[in-house]
């Protein structure tokens, strides 16, 4: 059978008779690398364009249409030492930069205006107690209104958008009290001017619109970098399948490119990528990534198989169907949408501190302006005075108080290999104090462990590996792993779902089934000490050796969960496995509280009832059969081997092996949501401090614009401290 | 004081200037890898080609 490889849904015409493609590149991390992927690549005849970016680790390729076939590009990064992978940028990233982008012009023109306006303004504050002319001075406020006007119009839109759709929705955010201290300091500053007044607030409200486009600029970069890690992480999946082309003919091709109706070749070790039906063929498939559920499922005609079902046996061929169709998918997203439905809407941090902090605001000005008005004082004045109480109580430093320690702990989040989806789940992660763990993926690493490796001698165990690198059946990649072999052994012959042999040295070598081996009379002691793992024979002419594979538990399982322990956090376990294999786990880590063969639904109904009784619950988990009780959980986490729709559900997503970050994102949260109350509370004390000095009516412009940026450079250095995080457990 | 004539003018000029030197750093794409260009900085230059490279 005839396989080739198809790009061409990644490649897109960059005109003039160009075509583009991206690729994510997994290990680029130095200039060197960087250097040597463009010399090696640029070297290709008519590559127009071969361009790192360190920063995304990706590649961006141009050449002259129709010349070479993008497969080419990968293969040479291959012999560069470099995994490529085509990328597809998704729709989200695209928004997630575009929105960057426009915020830092925003950002780019309230500075310079912040900048020009105050070099304006400095003559005006000094000249006021020397001897400026008030000509000059009408001159230095209408150049600043010409230069704040149109740059407050323009740098503003971001808060008054927001604003106007939460006032359009009939609530209140951050942004109303904002929008509405910039609109009126902007209006009274050009009403004062032309009435030649002393003050006008040009400066403040363009320098406060700076300072919380710094906020906002750094809140945004925060999701684009994780969308562009995440988007990687998605290439490098390289999830593809081989479908039918012609009878005989297959073509390895995106997933994206596949269509329902389409046949596609599973092959024995080999994941599935869709969703489909059996249409020929017999073999063995591991769906616990879907179910829970270790113990393999016999699949044959008519069989229903998911996306992240694991051939094990047999050669299968796939009709692809709508998702809609599997019935066991339809469940669960039954499930999911009653979930995300009943999700209680979680009021962020920063929303309900507005929601208090806008009305106070609001009514201790307009008491001002009464007050002023009954103790005698003309309206001008007195709404003069009113603005003031506006302009300095403009939430500056609240704006700054949550983004920048955001920032700055999902950056050590980052380091500690956890990626935020969502940017209030710092907060909710920070409130958990129940941990609901699901075992298989989870618990336990995706991946197949040889357990005895220890009992084995090296080199039998290092041939066993050799010959095993023969065979496409996972328990058999899973020994040729442990045994890290490199050389496969010369003319060993795969006999289907029985084992691999081969002859060396005049010796005979087997390595599959017990009976293929003739070593069943060592099978029983075997099972009796691990009755969970799959049994591979060995067999050396006579000598006989078992080898037991099985899921093993995360290198650091032990030492997270008693780190978890010890922070007062109450961990379960609810598994859709058998009892034996959870118990097994349960106990390993010591875990008292465990559940086997739990459904999605028995799920979400443990967490209710444990959100009935007032807990936070933290579910992490991986599989499909997760995805709902992700959804239910007030804050959830994700492996990122797990099953795409549990991955998009999940709050946190954490890369690599070790459950480490799972404490270590709890830590950090814990401590940025600590800065992030005290930087509020900094917030409101320097408002305590300001408010009576702007009530009394002799706030100048200088005053407003030292009292801000004093508060707002204090906040941000006080989250600094969020860098800080502890890595170790314990 | 007529000199401000001349000199607001030239202060609000020089301003604008770094605001459409920064829009257009913006929109060329220099804020897009900003660990690779730190990097591109000390890399070595591209050793001389031997040959016209052939089409």
């Amino acid at each position: 059978m005839h396989v080739t490889r198809d790009f061409s849904h990644y490649v897109r015409a960059a005109g003039e008779g160009v075509q583009h493609i991206d690729l994510a590149v997994e290990g680029v991390h130095c200039a060197g690398c960087m250097a040597k992927i463009e010399r090696g690549l640029s070297a290709i005849p008519d590559v127009t364009l071969a361009r790192v970016n360190l920063t995304d680790r990706r590649v961006a390729l141009e050449w002259k249409a129709g010349t070479l076939d993008p497969g080419r590009f990968i293969d040479r990064l291959e012999e560069l030492g470099y995994k490529a992978y085509p990328f597809e940028t998704e729709s989200a990233e695209v928004a997630e930069v575009a929105e960057s982008r426009f915020l830092l012009r925003c950002l780019g023109v309230a500075a310079f205006a912040t900048m020009n306006v105050m070099m304006l303004s400095i003559p005006v504050w000094s000249g006021n107690v020397s001897d400026m002319l008030p000509e000059q001075r009408d001159f230095f406020h209408w150049l600043s209104a010409l230069i704040a006007l149109p740059a407050a119009a323009y740098a503003g839109q971001p808060f008054f958008r927001s604003a106007w759709r939460a006032l359009s929705a009939k609530t209140t955010n951050m942004d109303v009290p904002i929008s509405i201290g910039v609109i009126l300091a902007l209006g009274m500053s050009v009403v004062e001017t032309i009435h030649h007044a002393e003050h006008a607030y040009f400066d403040a409200a363009i320098m406060l619109l700076t300072f919380l486009l710094v906020g906002r600029f750094l809140d945004q970069n925060m999701r684009r970098r994780t969308r562009a890690v995440a988007g990687n992480l998605a290439a490098l999946k390289a999830e593809t399948a081989a479908k039918f082309v012609g009878p005989d003919e297959i073509s390895q091709v995106p997933v994206a490119a596949i269509h329902p109706g389409d046949i596609v070749l599973l092959r024995p070790g080999e994941r599935c990528a869709v969703d489909g039906t059996v249409i020929e063929g017999r073999s063995e498939i591991d769906q616990s990534l879907i179910t829970g559920e270790t113990l393999y499922v016999t699949a044959e005609q008519g069989t229903p198989v998911y996306a992240g079902s694991m051939n094990i046996s047999g050669t299968l061929r796939v009709r692809v169907s709508a998702a809609s169709e599997a019935t066991l998918l339809a469940e669960i997203t039954r499930l999911l949408d009653n979930a995300l439905q009943a999700r209680s809407r979680y009021m962020r941090l920063a929303d309900r501190a507005s929601r208090l902090y806008a009305p106070v605001v609001h009514a201790t000005a307009f008491i001002t302006i009464l007050g002023w008005v009954m103790a005698g004082a003309s309206w001008h004045d007195a709404i003069v005075t009113g603005v003031a109480v506006l302009i300095i109580t403009c939430p500056c430093a609240l704006g700054l108080a949550i983004p920048t320690v955001q920032t700055i702990a999902s950056g050590a989040m980052f380091k500690s290999g956890v990626l935020l989806n969502s940017g209030d789940a710092i907060e909710r992660l920070a409130e958990a104090d129940r941990v609901i763990f699901d075992k298989t993926g989870t618990l336990t690493l995706p991946d197949l462990e040889v357990m005895n490796a220890a009992d084995i001698p090296a080199e039998i165990f290092e041939l066993a590996g050799r010959l095993a690198l023969s065979s496409h059946h996972p328990v058999a990649a899973a020994v040729a792993q442990a045994a890290s072999a490199r050389s496969p052994v010369v003319g060993a012959v795969e006999e289907s779902g029985q084992g691999v042999r081969a002859v060396v040295d005049g010796i005979e070598l087997r390595l599959g089934r017990p009976s293929f081996c003739g070593a069943e009379a060592l099978v029983a002691d075997a099972t009796r000490l691990d009755p969970e793992a799959s049994i591979v024979a060995f067999g050396k002419g006579s000598e006989k050796f078992i080898l037991s594979v099985r899921q093993g538990l995360r290198p650091d399982a032990q030492a997270v969960i008693a780190a978890l322990k010890a922070r007062n956090i109450g961990i379960e376990i609810l598994s859709g496995d058998r009892e034996p294999a959870v118990k097994a786990a349960a106990h390993a880590l010591a875990i008292p509280e465990w559940r086997a063969g739990v459904t999605p639904a028995d799920k979400i109904a443990r967490i209710e009832e444990l959100k009935q009784r007032g807990a936070k619950v933290l579910m992490v988990g991986d599989g499909m059969n997760d995805a709902p009780s992700l959804a239910a959980a007030h804050v959830s986490m994700s492996p990122i081997s797990a099953a795409h729709l549990s991955q998009a559900t999940a709050d946190l997503v954490f890369l690599g092996r070790p459950l480490a970050p799972v404490v270590a994102a709890i830590d950090a949260s814990r401590k940025a949501l600590h800065l992030m109350r005290q930087n509020l509370w900094l917030a409101i004390g320097y408002n305590v401090l300001a408010v009576p000095v702007a009530i009394s009516g002799v706030v100048t412009p200088l005053i407003a614009a030292a009292a801000m940026s004093g508060s707002s450079i204090l906040v941000m250095l006080n989250s600094l401290r969020a860098r800080s995080t502890s890595r170790e457990i314990a | 004081m007529e000199i401000l004539v001349i000199l607001v003018p030239l202060a609000l000029m020089l301003g604008g200037a770094g605001l459409v030197a920064f829009l257009w750093s913006l929109r060329s794409g220099q804020y897009d890898d900003l660990d690779g260009a730190a990097w591109r900085a000390i890399a070595d230059d591209e050793p001389p080609q031997e040959a016209p490279a052939k089409r």
